[in-house]
């Protein structure tokens, strides 16, 4: 095991000369780090092309390419360009920690960046820890916050399950009804919010009168309605997949004109057109976002420039094919992510590789970022302990098929006490 | 030189292969090597029954989960250290092959292709409904500072590198000596004709159920291997896609043959890794290569080699 083994300096006369030698080349040295210098950052993007993250994956790759084109444009990063390397993760888990494996081993990226899907930032984590790899996921997961992963991992541009769910429970209680009924797929992104929602309504004097929860593969929902009780006064309801269709067209089969209030995350309808057949119950419901996907009566000019820069029109579609819905709630992530990073690598004077961990320290003084071209979907308030930032939810309401936004939560409302102190991990 | 000497040889020539291969790869190759070692235990798991037993299991990801899970929960639940967590991870393969092979030895053919996919299934539901326990289809971590043995750091490339060539060795070395042992001569035999191993008075379905007990420990070893190296345990390892996987690198590596599992492994993982690297349509590449591989190599690449050049490959 020879790479193991460090030599143990010792003063011999090879090394007086090997030492002489070497400053003899020193102007060499020079040119040489001055060339490296000027060498590319490079940006290890795991996306999710193919799996069942494919759809996200699309619209993160696109939202990626905007971002670094616009911190090319102004001059890159400590005067470096940035260079993006993808590598398609296939939605796996396995894969996922391979790819990390690629970023830092053979393509010698600077940091990984990118990841969606919560099984696969759990898959992937450890490998990027072990190979000091700073991962920045935009995954909305509580895995990061949670403190069930490491130092090398962070979260500082988009927010997690537990402060969405959370920050959603003031509003449903004072507007839609205090007696929920939870409709959630049965594993662990389902368990979340049944889990920190219940908490959260039960604080804002509410409570869930039922808990429903989905078999993942299920294809037909109409046995389960029958079991909401009928003093259920609003259907929290989040599913995945390709299901959610089926699931919003039994569900408006089954109430008729008389339902209650509905409240949904949009998760359940990312990338799908909210004209779509067969959703047309969903009219007069509310929906949690996480950046308003339709270009709202007040629009700031940093969501115009950030929707420009991605190609997407006021509808939340490809500006070049309408039908094509962007997933616009969690998209922005990448784009704030990078900008981020920059911001780091310019605080930590950040040259290679070797300064990775400075990087990291840099983005754990990070707090307070105000609204910008840097962050269109709204402030953040980042927490350098946890590696989580917390930021501003929306809340839309379904009117003449456009989702409108009814309301805007405070960052005060998604926070939430700290389950880590990740600064307190060497590295 | 003899048969057997030459299966000696070249069971031992690839091990060293392996053992030198660390210190002339760059990192990432040797990084990967580790990661097709440890799936390659589970490709020789599968091999035992379905090369060289005749039944074509769609469920071993219920093995490999249960050694995966076995690992897993006891260190992350129990702070078990990883040497009792690992026997816990065999064990739980055991009990999982033992139970589930006497149920499905009940069925034959295609029967007991569905049974086994269905068995998987049920168990990949089960992990999602102790979701409590196991994060479902989130899984979770295995904090480095608690993958160590002896002092040995489980994470370090060197030391992750050899651990998975020793567990490697080990179950080539073990499944090499259990075929040309009486019990694989009689699997090969039921393989071949299992009314007439039957009829010559062999209680073909204890043999059978034998031969699953074994086939579920070495995929049990290979998940729990691979908990421990690489810090992840999650159910979806238990889906059917990892079900389907160790048959694809039997076939294409070459049924029935030693080391085919192995070359199927490294074939199909550096086969995904160029042409991801090639083209965003890799999936593509990669289908039509297995077409290409299936028609002109029906045996595999190690049995078609072993069918036209060296009769002797074991």
């Amino acid at each position: 095991m020879s790479k193991l083994i460090k030599p143990t300096p010792t003063l011999t006369r090879r090394t007086l000369l090997g030492t002489a030698a070497a400053a003899a080349a020193t102007p060499l040295l020079g040119r040489y780090a001055q060339a490296q210098s000027s060498e590319p950052i490079r940006i290890g993007f795991q996306v999710h092309r193919t799996g069942i993250g494919a759809s996200y994956g699309r619209w993160y790759d696109r939202t990626t390419t905007a971002a670094v084109k616009r911190i090319n444009d102004m001059g890159g990063i400590n005067g470096r360009p940035v260079e993006i390397v993808a590598e398609d993760d296939g939605t796996d888990p396995k894969r996922g920690a391979e790819v990390v494996e690629k970023f830092a081993t053979q393509h010698n990226c600077d940091i990984g960046f990118g990841t969606l899907f919560s099984h696969v930032v759990y898959g992937s984590a450890p490998r990027a820890g072990e190979l000091k790899l700073p991962y920045f996921v935009v995954s909305e997961g509580h895995h990061v916050a949670s403190g069930a992963l490491n130092r090398w991992t962070m979260q500082p541009a988009i927010t997690d399950v537990k402060s969405q769910v959370q920050a959603m429970a003031p509003f449903v209680a004072d507007n839609l009804g205090k007696k929920v009924t939870m409709i959630y797929p049965d594993f662990a992104f389902g368990h979340d919010h049944r889990d920190y929602f219940s908490e959260a309504i039960e604080k804002q004097g509410g409570e869930v009168v039922a808990k429903i929860a989905i078999p993942p593969s299920e294809t037909s929902f109409t046995k389960y309605f029958p079991k909401i009780p009928r003093d259920t006064e609003v259907i929290y309801h989040v599913m995945i997949g390709p299901a959610v269709l089926t699931f919003v067209k039994e569900m408006g089969e089954f109430f008729g004109p008389s339902k209650p209030e509905i409240f949904g995350f949009l998760d359940s309808l990312e990338a799908v057109d909210i004209n779509s057949p067969g959703l047309e119950f969903l009219e007069g419901t509310y929906f949690w976002e996480g950046h308003p996907r339709y270009a709202q009566a007040d629009q700031s000019s940093h969501d115009k420039m950030y929707r420009e820069a991605v190609g997407v029109d006021e509808n939340g579609a490809s500006v070049s094919d309408p039908k094509d819905v962007a997933t616009y709630s969690h998209m922005f992530g990448c784009w704030e992510t990078l900008n981020i990073v920059k911001r780091g690598m310019e605080a930590a004077d950040y040259k290679s590789t070797a300064d990775r961990s400075k990087l990291i320290e840099a983005i754990e003084e990070m707090s307070d970022m105000p609204l910008s071209d840097d962050h269109p979907q709204g402030a953040k308030r980042f927490n350098g302990k946890t590696h989580q930032t917390f930021g501003h939810q929306y809340i839309s309401k379904v009117d003449s098929g456009k989702l409108v936004l009814a309301h805007t939560s405070s960052i005060e409302d998604t926070l939430y006490e700290d389950e880590v102190d990740y600064t307190t991990q060497s590295f | 030189m003899s048969d057997t000497s030459k299966s000696h040889g070249l069971h031992l020539g690839l091990i060293c292969v392996l053992a030198l291969a660390y210190f002339v790869l760059p990192a990432y190759h040797s990084g990967n090597l580790a990661s097709v070692m440890v799936i390659a235990i589970y490709a020789m798991g599968y091999n035992l029954l379905f090369g060289y037993t005749g039944l074509l299991s769609l469920g071993h990801a219920l093995f490999f989960s249960a050694g995966l899970y076995g690992l897993g929960l006891m260190m992350h639940l129990a702070d078990w250290t990883p040497l009792p967590a690992f026997a816990a991870g065999l064990i739980a393969a055991l009990v999982v092959s033992a139970v589930i092979g006497f149920l499905i030895l009940r069925t034959t053919g295609v029967a007991f292709m569905i049974v086994t996919l269905m068995f998987a299934q049920a168990g990949y539901l089960t992990i999602l409904y102790f979701g409590k326990y196991t994060r479902g289809d989130e899984g979770f971590a295995l904090q480095q500072a608690s993958r160590q043995i002896a002092g040995y750091d489980l994470t370090d490339p060197g030391v992750r590198y050899y651990c998975a060539l020793v567990l490697f060795s080990v179950t080539l070395l073990g499944l090499a000596y259990i075929i040309r042992a009486p019990f694989g001569r009689t699997l090969v035999a039921i393989r071949e004709n299992e009314e007439r191993a039957r009829m010559l008075g062999y209680n073909v379905t204890a043999i059978k159920l034998k031969a699953v007990i074994v086939s579920g420990v070495v995929s049990g070893a290979s998940g729990a291997t691979y908990a421990l190296l690489f810090g992840y345990a999650g159910a979806t390892f238990a889906t059917v896609q990892y079900s389907i996987f160790p048959l694809l690198w039997v076939l294409v590596g070459g049924a029935g043959t030693t080391v085919g599992p192995f070359v199927g492994a490294l074939f199909m993982f550096y086969l995904i890794d160029y042409a991801s690297g090639k083209t965003e349509a890799y999936l593509l590449v990669v289908g039509v290569t297995l077409v290409l591989v299936t028609l002109f190599l029906p045996h595999g690449i190690v049995g078609t080699i072993r069918t036209r050049f060296l009769r002797w490959l074991p």
